[in-house]
């Protein structure tokens, strides 16, 4: 059992929603008292997590489990699945569509981002059933 | 400089008012919050010309304590709530991007990369 465990749908019809979860996430943390890098590399690591899921699945679910010395983060879609997960993780390469551009993402950063900013990111994705991302961020570790 | 220097700087509006004491010493300009969330770090300013909530969550995740919109564009009220609600200072400047970006650069803000 994690010390405080947390769940959030992410509506996929709201693009002004997205980073709600992320944003309440930090707000938590920093009242926790965690160091403020890794608070940053939480926030922005899920708040890109969570821009995935309204762009290209539709929404989904993310959960936290917040621990002394590591922050689990679990998201999951059941949108359309990314096809090569290896082409996906590089920068710069996009599937976004051009309304998602002029809403100022989709340049293909996203997962590399979340991957720099984490000490752990795996990805499971079967094109047609959905995707999940696992992410850890360890206190201490890292730094961006 | 202070965030209440950028205000005369830039000739601003101010929507929201956080800490106009605070002091500031680098800044990032740029439309693409993909770009911002990938290469800023430790910047306290972000100025941008895009239009959406999604700029102040982005500011939110950042750690970053002020936004100017450029070119003197509208800003919708749902943006400068969810910035008060962030504690986050909105300004808007008349200026366009390159000229609002030198302005303060040869007040003494950086842009904090490695090159410089």
């Amino acid at each position: 059992m994690s010390m405080l465990h947390l769940h959030y749908d992410v509506p996929g019809d709201d693009f002004t929603r997205a980073g709600e979860a992320s944003g309440d996430v930090k707000h938590k943390l920093k009242r926790l008292g965690y160091e403020p890098d890794a608070i940053r590399r939480v926030a922005i690591a899920m708040y890109e997590g969570e821009i995935n899921m309204v762009i290209h699945a539709g929404g989904g679910e993310a959960t936290v489990d917040i621990d002394p010395d590591k922050v689990d983060i679990l998201l999951q879609d059941h949108g359309p699945g990314i096809a090569d997960v290896s082409k996906a993780m590089q920068a710069g390469w996009s599937t976004a569509p051009d309304n998602v551009r002029s809403l100022g993402f989709g340049a293909g950063m996203g997962l590399p981002n979340m991957k720099k900013y984490t000490d752990l990111m795996e990805i499971q994705s079967v094109v047609g059933e959905g995707t999940t991302v696992h992410m850890v961020v360890n206190p201490g570790q890292k730094g961006s | 400089m202070k965030v209440r220097d950028i205000i005369d700087i830039l000739k601003c509006q101010v929507l929201n008012e956080g800490a106009l004491d605070e002091e500031v010493k680098t800044a990032c300009g740029s439309d693409m919050m993909s770009d911002v969330l990938a290469f800023v770090k430790d910047q306290s300013v972000l100025l941008t010309g895009l239009m959406n909530p999604q700029v102040v969550r982005t500011a939110e995740m950042m750690d970053m304590h002020c936004i100017i919109f450029v070119r003197g564009k509208k800003i919708h009220e749902d943006v400068v709530a969810l910035a008060k609600q962030k504690d986050i200072t909105v300004l808007a400047t008349p200026y366009r991007m390159f000229t609002a970006c030198g302005l303060l650069f040869s007040n003494g803000l950086r842009g904090g990369c490695d090159i410089q």
